[in-house]
């Protein structure tokens, strides 16, 4: 029985071109890469080398602090330099440039544990927290605070291979390439959360991945069941796929914990298995580089840091009226201003547009046809919040609940008068953050005032 | 390596796809499911129907292109609403209307009760629907003149319809003429049938939700059939069903996107509500018809079923809110 949740759109899903096509490994491999020292939430981490140094695959280059994840070389060789480059969330970030020396040789600091089965929940979690694992369906949430918050909270343990953005298909390929990885991190996840299974949720445009997974799981008797689930996008928004599986409803401003639920992306599975399994931190993704821009699409793993230009090469080039590059989905990727950024934990995707996806009109209107209330998965009214938005009504904007917007995408996607409805609600969400500050300074200034003329 | 700084790159917000359904082709739609009835009007009281279409469309263009000229506003007429909110009005009035009446009709339309509301999306009342009732203000002779009349009793069905004469009804228009449309009425309004074709199709395309048109259309059928004038229930509400504008009415004119409600729930009242005042007016009104005024009425009642059919935020058990408020 397939499962849904409530509202959402229903995009071409455009897998084709990659769906059938194994993972390939990007060769040649990149003379350079480029590590951001911010790819998950957080603050970012700081380097722990220096330009000369050389690193081996898998040492630790970036120490977070807070609430992060650690960083590590994904090539061996020179770091010949620590700067800002641009990075695929916008702007620049520190950077560790190291010139690959193609050994690729491992750092003595790789090491696997003698005996996985034996490890207790807190090794378990201390190794998921020194491989730098973060959520990489591209939330990037670091993992192993994830794992440690959620004990004795959650009873659902929940992995995400809904794979809801159109275009992608590196979770889909995982599923049928890196079975036995998927269900052993599975397996791991259970033992860490004491559960007695862990629900696979996949959209039932994956039928031989569902297969796939079904077979490996009788084989070796895991306790993991998948859970097929209507396609419609988005499905893989870690709130919606818990409503779709276990029908329960994440309150607002609180995380799938307050019902007992803990999502996992396949990747994050996966990377949780080599972890546990080999020591190897996160240094390599799968990007699923496609879009009528892109000559060969492709389904390509390649180390964290690799230019995307390196990418674009190996897919046989872009066409030159590519007008877009995404990192990540169609839905709720970021587009980028130049092909000068590295591949990041949480890249999924590298995308380029060359026809006419851009469905944009010179005078956007709305004519009240209500198609984004029935879409909105979070119940909003997106049209009354544009409305707001354009009119500076700040307070109606708040009331309205802009702060539950997602920004997943599917009014915007919907809306027959092509408003800009998600760019409208990224900036009313910060005019409404602005607004809360103002208030809150003005409070605590006539705190001061009142207190001075005591 | 290549560095793709050839790229002219837009760097826009998310998302970076849209659907392919725009409001031109939403209006397309419309106009395609209204050219059944059309054609059968034409056919039904002769050419003269088309020649007033077309009148009455081009003007309603004209309107809304001078309009937005003399404003220096930009130029919107390719999105077909105001052809549609033009072949709407040329449909319910009479097939022998004046065209110049047809043209005043349409500047009121589009000037009055479109454009001086801000324009496409932001007008109250619907504009076709606004302007009718402005014509039977304006010319109460000419906009119930009707042709193709019942020979022996002179009257149109609606008329013996609030006389409470079934029997003349029955033998003047018998009931399949009234759902075929072989009867008099306005130029697109007399054949249910073809009407209802062009409903599925727009409920079909998932252009209308089926809300409006059926909970419209179900009130007015079981109100009928409960309080019958008469003593056959079921004639009194067929009559009452397939007479009149009804089906144009909540097929088309209720469904109107910028002067219903935005959620489905509140289609549901909005429907009712239209269903509710159509049969008072045929009961108590001194009008015939109700169906105009009734969808004007709701139209005005649009932003307060808005306000009360706010979808539940996401995460809020409904139940759980209301004991908190207790």
């Amino acid at each position: 029985m397939a499962q849904a949740f409530f509202g959402g759109v229903h995009p071409n899903d455009m897998k084709a071109a990659t769906n059938e096509k194994a993972i390939e490994q990007l060769s040649p491999p990149p003379a350079q890469v480029v590590i951001p020292m911010s790819m998950h939430f957080g603050a970012p981490c700081t380097p722990i080398v220096s330009v000369g140094d050389y690193v081996k695959v898998g040492q630790k280059i970036g120490e977070f602090k807070g609430l992060g994840a650690p960083i590590h070389a994904s090539v061996s060789g020179k770091v010949v330099a620590i700067e800002p480059r641009p990075y695929s969330m916008g702007g620049n970030m520190t950077s560790v440039v190291i010139e690959n020396d193609y050994q690729s040789t491992v750092s003595e600091e790789v090491q696997a544990p003698a005996d996985p089965n034996a490890l207790t929940t807190e090794e378990m979690i201390e190794i998921v927290k020194n491989a730098g694992i973060v959520g990489m369906g591209g939330a990037t949430f670091p993992t192993h605070v994830k794992i440690s918050g959620g004990i004795g909270q959650v009873t659902t343990v929940i992995i995400n291979g809904a794979e809801c953005e159109p275009y992608i298909t590196g979770d889909h390929r995982a599923m049928l390439e890196r079975t036995e990885e998927i269900i052993g991190g599975a397996s791991y996840l259970v033992k860490m959360f004491g559960v007695d299974k862990a629900i696979i949720g996949v959209e039932d445009n994956k039928k031989n991945g569902i297969d796939a997974l079904n077979k490996v799981i009788a084989e070796t008797k895991a306790p993991v069941i998948v859970v097929p689930l209507h396609c419609r996008y988005p499905q893989g928004g870690e709130k919606q796929l818990c409503q779709a599986i276990t029908g329960k409803q994440v309150p607002p401003g609180g995380l799938p914990s307050a019902i007992g639920c803990a999502v996992f992306n396949i990747n994050t599975t996966i990377a949780i298995f080599r972890a546990i399994t080999t020591g190897m931190p996160v240094v390599s993704k799968v990007v699923t580089v496609s879009g009528s821009g892109v000559i060969e699409p492709k389904n390509v793993e390649c180390p964290i840091g690799t230019p995307v230009s390196c990418l674009f090469d190996y897919c046989g080039g872009l066409k030159d009226e590519t007008f877009k590059i995404i990192a990540g989905g169609p839905m709720m990727g970021m587009a980028q201003y130049t092909c000068d950024i590295p591949v990041a934990k949480g890249t999924g995707a590298m995308l380029a547009f060359a026809a006419d996806e851009d469905k944009t009109v010179e005078n956007p209107t709305c004519i009240r046809c209500g198609r984004c209330v029935e879409a909105c998965p979070v119940h909003l009214e997106p049209l009354y919040m544009y409305m707001y938005e354009q009119k500076g009504m700040i307070e109606e904007l708040e009331a309205a609940n802009i702060m539950d917007c997602m920004e997943c995408g599917a009014c915007a996607y919907i809306c027959p008068g092509r408003l800009h409805l998600t760019q409208t609600f990224k900036t009313g969400k910060q005019k409404v953050k602005d607004a809360a500050a103002k208030r809150k300074a003005a409070a605590e200034a006539a705190k001061a005032a009142e207190a001075a003329k005591k | 390596m290549t560095d793709y700084k050839n790229l002219k790159l837009r760097a826009s917000s998310n998302p970076h796809i849209r659907n392919g359904e725009d409001t031109r082709g939403l209006m397309l739609d419309v106009i395609i499911a209204l050219m059944p009835a059309l054609l059968f009007g034409v056919w039904h009281f002769g050419v003269r129907v088309a020649i007033s279409a077309v009148v009455s469309v081009a003007s309603a263009i004209f309107f809304e292109w001078l309009y937005r000229k003399l404003l220096h506003k930009p130029q919107m007429i390719g999105d077909l609403s105001a052809a549609v909110t033009g072949l709407l009005l040329s449909m319910v009035c009479p097939p022998e209307l004046p065209v110049w009446m047809l043209v005043v009709g349409n500047f009121f339309a589009i000037f009055v009760v479109k454009q001086l509301y801000g324009g496409l999306g932001k007008n109250f009342l619907n504009p076709a629907l606004a302007a009718r009732a402005a014509l039977v203000a304006c010319y109460a002779s000419a906009m119930t003149s009707w042709s193709k009349v019942d020979a022996a009793t002179g009257a149109t069905p609606m008329a013996l319809l609030k006389a409470g004469d079934m029997e003349a009804l029955k033998a003047a228009y018998p009931i399949k003429d009234m759902a075929i449309g072989f009867i008099s009425g306005s130029a697109g309004e007399v054949s249910a049938l073809m009407l209802l074709i062009g409903g599925v199709y727009l409920i079909v395309r998932k252009v209308i939700s089926w809300q409006t048109p059926v909970a419209y259309i179900a009130t007015v059928a079981v109100v009928t059939f409960l309080f019958p004038r008469g003593n056959d229930p079921m004639t009194f509400m067929l009559y009452n069903v397939l007479g009149g504008g009804l089906f144009l009415g909540a097929f088309f004119m209720a469904t109107d996107y910028v002067t219903s409600p935005v959620t489905k729930k509140g289609q549901l009242i909005f429907g009712l509500g239209c269903g509710l005042i159509t049969v008072f007016i045929r009961y108590f009104g001194s009008y015939p018809e109700g169906v105009c005024y009734s969808i004007l009425i709701m139209n005005c009642c649009t932003w307060i079923i808005d306000k009360y059919t706010k979808p539940t935020r996401f995460g809020v058990d409904k139940k759980a809110k209301k004991e908190a408020a207790k």
